[in-house]
């Protein structure tokens, strides 16, 4: 069996290894225009930071593709044939394939603002566009970030560890206010802000401003206040990087539509990944999933359709984790921005700020069904098990510390949440 | 591909306070190569205050920063530093501290000057003038005291390195430097509570036990304490807690390195052949010693008819080429450029038997948070002991390796908060997560 794989992130990587695993004999192409070896994208803020060069941030050393039979190839994929299935490159070459993966990512989101595609503005999703925002920030002094998501908030802080001056313009009322609840994004809100970035909330961008040489010298917001700056950083979301697909009959809508098998419409073409749209997503599920570890899931269940064992993508319980400066954040189950009427939500934050804890559950049963940690390290296992088994919030708050993951000897907070949680159940009676 | 951050400009420089500190501790070397060309002795006291008031200041200065920033990881810069990512300064500071190993171990003499600068200290806990041995503890002490302080206010957010870090520099001025001191000045052996054979190989050696033996109750009481600790305390503290309790809590190898060394830490290497070459050594070290320490009880038991002098120079050998050349001139010399951790990852018998303990029989492990790991390369990148932590953490698994010394460095530079240091029972350390979707 000859497997292609478009991609070399973290699912076409993932897919490729477990498809080893499975089966020693498949002979697997990895193809990537990006970097000759996977590395990790996560990781791209600290290459710029200093934390780490670019060679740390390849999780596995160079001799091991061979060891595992990968090949690797270096190339962008023009165009795709699947009545004799091969794939051409920019390079003029061609490759057969017997199956193919495509898991070739996403692309930062543009949305046609005047003045996106001046010199000094751009988006950071590849390598290649740090590069590009190391030549773009070198001696600068301020810069402005369209977009409060999380690609945003590395990036101010990114260019903070560089001593520039940073405004971002979030179109929300509040820091990633459409994904977190309102207590949470103020309190990252005013992380965000002692480290000195500027967050100009409810504001839109409406211009970006050039100078005489095509390069930026300011925005223009939709509140008619213009910043100066030498940098924009468009962060405003990615969409998938499917534009080699363009002319071509395979099924794409905002991503490569596919099933909960990962099939695309024509045979022998599966899809996963950032870059992948599932056609009938579960209720309350995003079709397209643009995470790293929803990435890894995809391709794990993937590789073991290919080899044979038929499996359907059950992602799980929702979890994801990310990092505001100093700020950790983890979320377990389902929080949204606001609760629906069969919900209740219990939310108790340390003085200092900077430690945060909520729960939602059901009004009815009190059945738990999601968490959010702020400042706060806790066992996946134990928070999963929990909405798993339908546990009641008077259970979960009285069992925190068997989730409790905070390095030792660090002050745990679980009997102070669960005297919050006393303290509002009392006052709850009262009313 | 190309090293991307050869292309990455230098951060914004130094604060102005760091410099001073830095430009502070260079005058104090510099009073320390005055004092040694003769100076020291004729103003021992002025050349005392000097440079330890330079050295002290500086660090202080150097540390201003730490202490006044919002808490949380401070690596920015780290790998475009010319100190911190093997530059010209590194090899610099290398090729200084290994110049003083060399003249201290071999050319005492070209020190004269400076070691009279510590007589006045030395009269005054031992009463007995000073030696290049009581020039290299009282310097080793204030490295490890000033840089533990900087070390406390890098990581000032964590209770777990604070803590370590007072331990590591209560042990190292109190047991390894103020105590044998005061032992000397009460006619007592020079005893170093805090080593143990076979760090301090030399406490099983027959003749040491002897000496011990014969100088008194106190020197009973010192071989009994050495037998203790090496036969009993050891396994039962490295299986409850890691090899940890000793590495990064009490040696004074550990206390080193975790402070004037960690600014080197990430130039471990975490190759997978690095690891190989760790194994063969480590144990090698402990084969050898172990052997040696045999055959010099077998030898004194025949009264020394079966060995003659061979077994003596056996261990004199060992002495020079581990004890000398090894732990202090590659061990520490080396930390710029090889990381901080040498010595304990590829020399250390104490180390190694610890690891033994630590891989086989503990309750120690690093746990992986589920499948939170993002697989940055953060943990891997600043672990001292190159452990390529990633490796595991990326795949659910827990982290039990002979060399870590549980130093908690991988936990806290993790972004996702996905590690944990933790002595939970030993049943179920090696078992992954896997997803409840997963499990069939
Ligand atoms: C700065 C940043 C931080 C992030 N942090 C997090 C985080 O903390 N947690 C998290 O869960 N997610 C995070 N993400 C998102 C996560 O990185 C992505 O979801 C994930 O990398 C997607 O993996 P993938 O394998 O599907 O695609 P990609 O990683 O994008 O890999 C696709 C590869 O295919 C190549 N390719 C595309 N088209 C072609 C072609 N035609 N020919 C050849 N090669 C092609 C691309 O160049 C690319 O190398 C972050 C993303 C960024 C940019
Ligand atoms: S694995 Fe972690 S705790 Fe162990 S030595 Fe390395 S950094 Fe320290
Ligand atoms: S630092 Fe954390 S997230 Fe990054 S590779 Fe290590 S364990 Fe994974």
């Amino acid at each position: 069996m000859n497997i292609v794989i478009i991609g070399n992130g973290i699912t076409g990587i993932t897919c490729a290894r477990n498809v080893r695993k499975l089966d020693s004999n498949a002979s697997i192409t990895v193809i990537s225009g990006e970097t000759e070896h996977f590395f990790s994208r996560t990781a791209l803020m600290y290459i710029y930071m200093g934390h780490m060069k670019f060679e740390h941030t390849k999780p596995y050393e160079d001799w091991f593709w061979k060891k595992n039979r990968i090949n690797l190839i270096k190339a962008y994929v023009k165009s795709l044939n699947s009545k004799d299935k091969t794939l051409h490159f920019d390079n003029g070459e061609s490759i057969a394939y017997d199956k193919l993966i495509i898991a070739c990512g996403s692309v930062p989101n543009k949305f046609g603002w005047p003045g996106e595609n001046l010199h000094g503005v751009q988006g950071l999703y590849s390598i290649q566009d740090l590069e590009q925002m190391e030549r773009n920030t070198k001696n600068i002094s301020s810069a402005v970030i369209i977009g409060g998501g999380l690609i945003g908030i590395e990036m101010a802080e990114m260019l903070h560890s560089r001593k520039i001056e940073v405004k971002m313009l979030v179109r929300e009322n509040f820091y990633w206010g459409n994904i977190l609840p309102r207590e949470e994004a103020q309190l990252i809100g005013k992380h965000i802000s002692a480290h000195g970035i500027d967050l100009q909330l409810n504001t839109e961008l409406k211009e970006i401003i050039s100078d005489d040489q095509n390069r930026v010298k300011g925005v223009l917001t939709n509140k008619g206040e213009q910043f100066e700056c030498q940098f924009v950083g468009l962060t405003a979301g990615v969409k998938p990087n499917i534009g080699f697909l363009e002319k071509h009959e395979l099924e794409t809508e905002r991503g490569i539509l596919i099933n909960e098998y990962f099939e695309t419409s024509i045979p022998h073409i599966y899809a996963a990944g950032d870059c992948a749209q599932f056609r009938n997503p579960k209720p309350g599920e995003p079709a397209i999933e643009q995470l790293w570890y929803t990435g890894k899931m995809q391709a794990e269940t993937l590789a073991r359709t290919i080899c044979g064992d038929k499996s359907a993508y059950n992602r799980g319980i929702w979890f994801n984790s990310a990092k505001f400066f100093d700020l950790e954040y983890q979320t377990y189950g389902q929080i949204l921005p606001e609760i629906n009427d069969q919900q209740k939500s219990f939310y108790w934050e340390h003085p200092n700020g900077k430690h945060a804890f909520r729960a939602n559950y059901s009004s009815k049963d009190e059945s738990i069904s999601g968490f959010n940690f702020i400042g706060i390290r806790f066992r996946q296992i134990i928070a999963e098990e929990w909405i798993r088994e339908h546990k009641t919030i008077g259970f979960v708050i009285q069992n925190l510390k068997k989730g409790w993951f905070d390095p030792e000897f660090s002050k745990a907070f679980y009997n102070d949440i669960s005297h919050s949680y006393l303290q509002s159940l009392k006052s709850g009676n009262e009313e | 591909m190309k090293d991307i951050s050869l292309s990455i400009a230098s951060p914004a420089a130094a604060s102005p306070l760091q410099k001073a500190g830095a430009a502070l501790t260079a005058c104090a070397i510099l009073s320390s190569i005055i004092a040694a060309f003769g100076a020291g002795t004729s103003n021992p006291l002025l050349f005392f205050f000097l440079i330890t008031g330079l050295f002290i200041s500086g660090g202080i200065f150097y540390s201003i920063p730490y202490f006044k920033a919002q808490a949380g990881i401070k690596n920015d810069g780290i790998m475009q530093n010319s100190l911190s990512s093997r530059g010209a300064i590194a090899w610099g500071i290398a090729i200084l501290m290994t110049g003083f190993y060399i003249i201290l171990y071999w050319f005492p003499y070209y020190l004269e000057g400076l070691i009279r600068t510590m007589d006045p200290l030395s009269m005054m806990l031992r009463n007995k003038a000073s030696d290049q041995w009581f020039l290299y503890g009282a310097f080793y002490t204030l490295a490890v005291l000033i840089m533990g302080m900087r070390f406390i206010a890098k990581y000032k957010f964590s209770r777990y390195h604070i803590i370590r870090t007072i331990s590591v520099m209560f042990f190292q001025l109190g047991f390894a430097f103020l105590l044998p001191a005061f032992l000397l000045k009460l006619n007592q052996p020079e005893f170093y509570f805090s080593y143990f054979w076979p760090l301090k190989y030399s406490y099983l050696f027959p003749n040491d036990i002897d000496y011990l033996i014969q100088s008194g109750n106190l020197g009973v009481f010192m071989v009994f304490w050495g037998l203790v600790m090496t036969f009993i305390a050891t396994p039962v503290l490295t299986y409850n807690f890691g090899k940890r309790w000793y590495c990064s809590w009490v040696c004074g190898c550990g206390a080193l390195a975790e402070t004037l060394g960690d600014p080197y830490r990430q130039n471990s290497d975490k190759s997978l052949k690095a690891w190989k070459i760790e194994r063969w050594m480590v144990h090698s070290v402990l084969v050898f010693i172990t052997l040696t320490t045999a055959l010099l009880w077998l030898n004194s038991w025949k009264s020394g008819t079966i060995l003659g002098d061979a077994s003596g120079l056996f261990s004199q050998w060992y002495g020079f080429l581990i004890g000398s050349v090894f732990s202090g001139v590659i061990g520490t010399g080396f930390y710029p450029i090889m990381g901080s951790r040498v010595w304990c990852r590829f020399g250390c018998p104490m180390a190694a038997i610890l690891g033994l303990f630590q891989r086989f029989k503990s309750k120690f492990r690093i746990t992986t948070n589920g499948g939170q790991c993002i697989s940055c390369g953060n943990c891997s990148t600043y672990c001292e002991m190159g452990i390529d932590v990633r490796a595991y953490a990326q795949k659910g698994e827990n982290i039990i390796r002979a060399s870590c010394v549980g130093c908690g460095v991988c936990s806290s530079v993790c972004p996702r908060g996905v590690l944990k240091l933790e002595n939970l029972e030993e049943e179920g350390r090696f078992i992954p997560y896997i997803r409840h979707e997963d499990k069939k």
